[in-house]
Parts: structure tokens; C-alpha cells; sequence
């Protein structure tokens, strides 16, 4: 039996995009060692692409690629050169037995490996960058691209973050019931960050980084998979969904941004639309219901929204007064005050945005200004309107922002 | 297991300025703490106020000694105790229960040399 080499390499990328983190926190496991846990799962990828235009592409790949990952670890383990390391082990709960016939059933450990590289004792930037690392599988160079930064400094950040879990004790372990509200929500902060700086590069040429935006809806509908019941999980995949599904029609075919009022509705990912709108619903029917899921309801009432005139603004309001309420912070009170601008008047929103001016944490957001700069040129106040556009080019470094900008300023001369 | 050292910091002066019943409540939850968590506690003292310390400073080819603590703060080391634990969340879990009712405290792992 022989593959054709293209079949086997499309085979084997698709593994390693959906079956990394699978396979290596169950190497893990064997290990007791990420970075020789790695190191194994590396060669039983290479193994793959060696094996499998031969004898075909397994059934399961996972299975197949773990099974490899876990043999070539024991063969490590069983030569000793692992033993006179200096690090210490991970530090585990019971490892339960092996079944005593058949087909040997892995556990999905992917929830531990989760846990373990979002662990509060990281520091925040080290948590993002071991789970996109050990449970995406993307390269330290990949991973430095996204945070921009080099390389080195990339590769020196997760050497320390390892060396932290083990020094420290961080275990491998799903965390206690009583633990696990708050663990989860320092993963979803993780998975939410991979997606916004996906969605709105902060820097760049490009707005929107896909390769991002799709590890983080892939990180989110995996942590639906293994914590189905819970609320905050469904209300983050809902807005990563509902912002997601809006993504062909926010720039031109030259790159240039098009905001809400004139993108085309009718290229927005309606299926995208209702798996968020559905998982809002679930999310919404926790009491008091969270972040995430309010955010995604606003984002929900924008989805459904036949026009941006026909859009419910009173109901927008009153989802920000619930946010603002029980998550109360400056990005949002901004937010709202633009929805109070649209729901009631400029007036009534400019009246809200000046009320934000001396909020430290907006003094260097671009946005604020941007926000103002529109709502004046809306009521012909030119002079203080170009003041503000000028305030928010300072502000922002993203290519696609600017040029924005600079056209808005440009038509206030006309 | 491993071990870890937690360190008590506190504000001396509003130490000080407690009530000795105040006092006598905060060793009794020194004691509830110490009953509860007798398995895994390994040892632990209270220290007596910074300003009985002495420190000694050596390089430079010399030895300085000088009155106080090593670095001067408003929270000073006040006690310490050494637990054994599983892992770092169990540990983190065993520091919650210390009462530290005039600061907070730390939890370092202890560095074992292989």
C-alpha cells in the first residue's frame, strides 16, 4: 500500500494542527518532562511522514501519533540519559493503570496541559506563550511573531516559564473543583488575548492575523469539548464566533477598514452567527451571567441587526448598564458611552465620552479619541473634531487604523 | 513532596499597637492553624521585631556589620513556617489558612540541589 506523498503530508499537518496538544499531554504523562515530552512528540510526527505513505494514514492518527510519542519516550527513559538531569519532575497526581487487554485507552489530558501552562503563579505573557507553544504546537518562532518579539527573547521566556513549573511545583493535575472557576478563567483570558491580538493586530501592516484568530477558536471549541456545562467557556467561543463571522467585511479589497454602519451584512458568516447566537442563550442562562457572555449578547444584537439604522441600540445600552455594572472598567465605560451616542444623540454621547477624559487608564486609547473625533465631525464641530483625529493617529501603531484616520481627517478640509 | 518555606510579613507597628487580647486571639489561630495542618508543617517560629536584628554585609575584601534588618520596609519578616506538600497549589492552599491579620504572606519552594 502506498500513499501519495501530498495526501500524507496534508494527513500529517492536519494532526498536528488538531491532535498536538492531545499528544503531547499524554506523552507528558510518560515523561514527567515537557521538554523531553516535546522532544518525543517531534519525532513521532517525523515518524509519521516517514511511516505513513508505506503503511497508510492510521485510522486514528492521535492514537498512532501518542503510541509512537510514549514508545520513543520509554526507549529515552529506559537508557537512563534522562536520569541525571537537573531539573526536577512534574509533579503528577495517580497515572491509572493500563488496561489489561485490547487497544490501550489513552486519557485526554489535554484539560491538565491547559491547566498547567495557564497557572496563575505564570507571569501573564509566559501563560500565552507555553499554550500556544505545548498545546498548539506552534514553533518558538511562531510564537515570537505573534508577540513581537525576537526569537531569543521568545525562546528565553518559555525556558523560564518551564523551569518555573517544575522548580515551583506547579503540578500537572486538573485542578479541585473549588479551584477550577478560578483557573479557567485565567485560561479564557489566555485563549480571549490569542484572539483580540488576532482580530485587531495591535501592530502590523495587516488588521486581522487569521493564523490567531484560528488558534483561538480552536483553543475555545476544545475547552467547550472538555467543560461542556460551563457558562463562561460558551460565552467566550459566542463572541469570539460573533466577532469572527463579521471578518470579510471589515476592509476593502485594498486593505482599507470599513467600520460597523457600512459593512456589507450580507457576507457576514451566518453560520458562524448562529452557533454564537446559540451558545449566547446557553451562556446567558447563568445567574449572574458573565463577561464574556454579556459581551457576546451585545455582539449578538449587532449580528441580527438588519441595518446599522435598524439596530436595537436601547437593548445595546442596557447590556453595557449590566456589563458596566458587574465587570465595571474604562474600555467598556467607553464603549457604552459611543452606544448612548447612538441610542439618544450625539450630544448625549459626546456629554458621556468627555465624562471619561480624565480616566488615566483611556489617556494613551486611541479609541476614546477616535470615538470623540467622529461624534464631532457628526455635529459639524470641525476644528475640535480634527484635534481629535490628530489625538488618535499619535495614539495608534496598527497600518490599517492610520490610514483610516488620515482619510478622516483629510475629507473634515473638504 | 516538596518542601516550602512560608514567610509572615507584617506591619510592626500596628503589631505593636495590638491589644493583648488582640494578641491572645492571634496565637490561638496560630494554634488552630498549627492543629489543622500538623501533617504537614515542618517547623516555624516567630521572630522577635526587625529592629532587634543585625546585619552583616560581606564583599569588597570587608565585613560590615550595621543594627536592623537587611533591607528596611514597612512589612517586615515576622515568622516563618516550613510545610511539605504535594505541590505548589497544595502548598498556596495551606498559606491561605496562616492568619496574618497585619500583612500577608509568601510561599517560597525550597531549592533542592540534585
Amino acid at each position: 500500500m502506498t500513499v501519495p506523498a501530498a495526501e500524507v503530508a496534508a494527513a500529517v499537518a492536519d494532526a498536528h494542527r488538531r491532535e498536538w496538544g492531545f499528544v503531547l499531554a499524554a506523552t507528558v504523562r510518560v515523561t514527567r518532562d515537557l521538554d523531553l515530552a516535546e522532544e518525543c512528540v517531534q519525532d513521532a510526527y517525523a515518524q509519521a511522514l516517514q511511516t505513513w505513505p508505506e503503511r497508510g494514514v492510521p485510522a486514528k492518527p492521535a492514537a498512532w501519533l501518542t503510541t509512537a510519542a510514549r514508545n520513543r519516550a520509554l526507549d529515552v527513559l529506559r537508557r537512563g540519559s534522562r536520569f541525571d538531569r537537573l531539573a526536577p519532575m512534574l509533579v503528577m497526581d495517580d497515572v491509572e493503570p493500563a488496561p489489561a487487554d485490547g487497544e490501550p485507552d489513552i486519557p485526554d489530558d489535554r484539560l491538565r496541559l491547559i491547566c498547567t501552562c495557564c497557572h496563575p503563579a505564570l507571569a501573564p505573557e509566559a501563560r500565552v506563550a507555553l499554550t500556544l507553544r505545548l498545546v498548539c504546537g506552534l514553533t518558538t518562532a511562531e510564537v515570537a511573531r505573534a508577540f513581537l518579539v525576537s526569537e531569543p527573547t521568545m525562546a528565553a521566556r518559555i525556558t523560564r516559564a518551564k523551569k518555573k513549573i517544575a522548580g515551583a511545583g506547579i503540578p500537572y493535575h486538573v485542578p479541585t473543583a473549588e479551584e477550577l472557576p478560578e483557573r479557567i478563567e485565567a485560561v479564557l483570558a489566555v485563549v480571549h488575548l490569542v484572539f483580540t491580538t488576532g482580530h485587531a493586530a495591535p501592530s502590523g501592516d495587516r488588521l486581522r492575523r487569521g493564523d490567531l484568530v484560528e488558534r483561538a477558536l480552536d483553543l475555545a471549541r476544545l475547552l467547550r469539548a472538555l467543560l461542556p456545562g460551563d457558562a463562561d467557556v460558551a460565552g467566550l467561543l459566542a463572541l469570539m464566533l460573533l466577532t469572527d463571522a463579521r471578518r470579510a467585511t471589515r476592509v476593502d479589497e485594498g486593505g482599507e477598514l470599513i467600520l460597523l454602519p457600512d459593512q456589507d451584512r450580507g457576507q457576514w458568516d451566518a453560520a458562524e452567527i448562529a452557533e454564537g447566537v446559540a451558545l449566547v442563550r446557553e451562556a446567558l442562562r447563568r445567574r449572574p451571567p458573565g463577561r464574556f457572555a454579556l459581551q457576546a449578547a451585545i455582539a449578538a444584537v449587532h449580528a441580527e441587526a438588519p441595518s446599522w439604522n435598524g439596530t436595537d441600540w436601547a437593548e445595546i445600552v442596557a447590556l453595557y448598564d449590566v456589563l458596566l455594572q458587574l465587570y465595571p472598567s474604562p474600555v467598556v465605560a467607553l464603549n457604552r458611552a459611543v452606544a448612548v451616542g447612538f441610542a439618544r444623540g450625539v450630544e448625549a454621547g459626546l456629554t458621556e465620552l468627555d465624562a471619561l477624559a480624565a480616566e488615566p487608564q483611556l489617556a494613551t486609547y486611541g479609541y476614546l479619541a477616535a470615538a470623540r473625533a467622529d461624534f464631532l465631525r457628526r455635529v459639524d464641530r470641525i476644528a475640535e473634531a480634527r484635534t481629535a483625529y490628530e489625538e488618535a493617529l499619535v495614539l495608534t501603531s496598527n497600518e490599517v487604523e492610520r490610514r483610516f484616520l488620515e482619510r478622516r481627517l483629510a475629507e473634515l478640509s473638504r | 513532596m516538596s518542601e516550602y518555606l512560608i514567610l509572615l510579613y507584617v506591619d510592626e507597628q500596628a503589631s505593636a499597637a495590638m491589644s493583648d487580647a488582640d494578641r491572645a486571639e492571634l496565637l490561638e489561630r496560630h494554634g488552630a492553624f498549627q492543629q489543622k495542618h500538623g501533617e504537614a508543617i515542618r517547623g516555624g517560629d516567630a521572630l522577635q521585631p526587625s529592629a532587634t536584628g543585625r546585619t552583616i554585609h560581606t564583599g569588597d575584601g570587608g565585613v560590615g556589620v550595621t543594627d536592623g534588618p537587611y533591607a528596611e520596609t514597612k512589612e517586615a519578616l515576622g515568622g516563618f513556617y516550613l510545610i511539605e506538600a504535594p505541590h505548589l497549589d497544595a502548598a498556596v492552599a495551606i498559606a491561605a489558612d496562616v492568619p496574618a491579620p497585619n500583612g500577608g504572606v509568601e510561599v517560597r519552594p525550597i531549592l533542592v540541589l540534585g
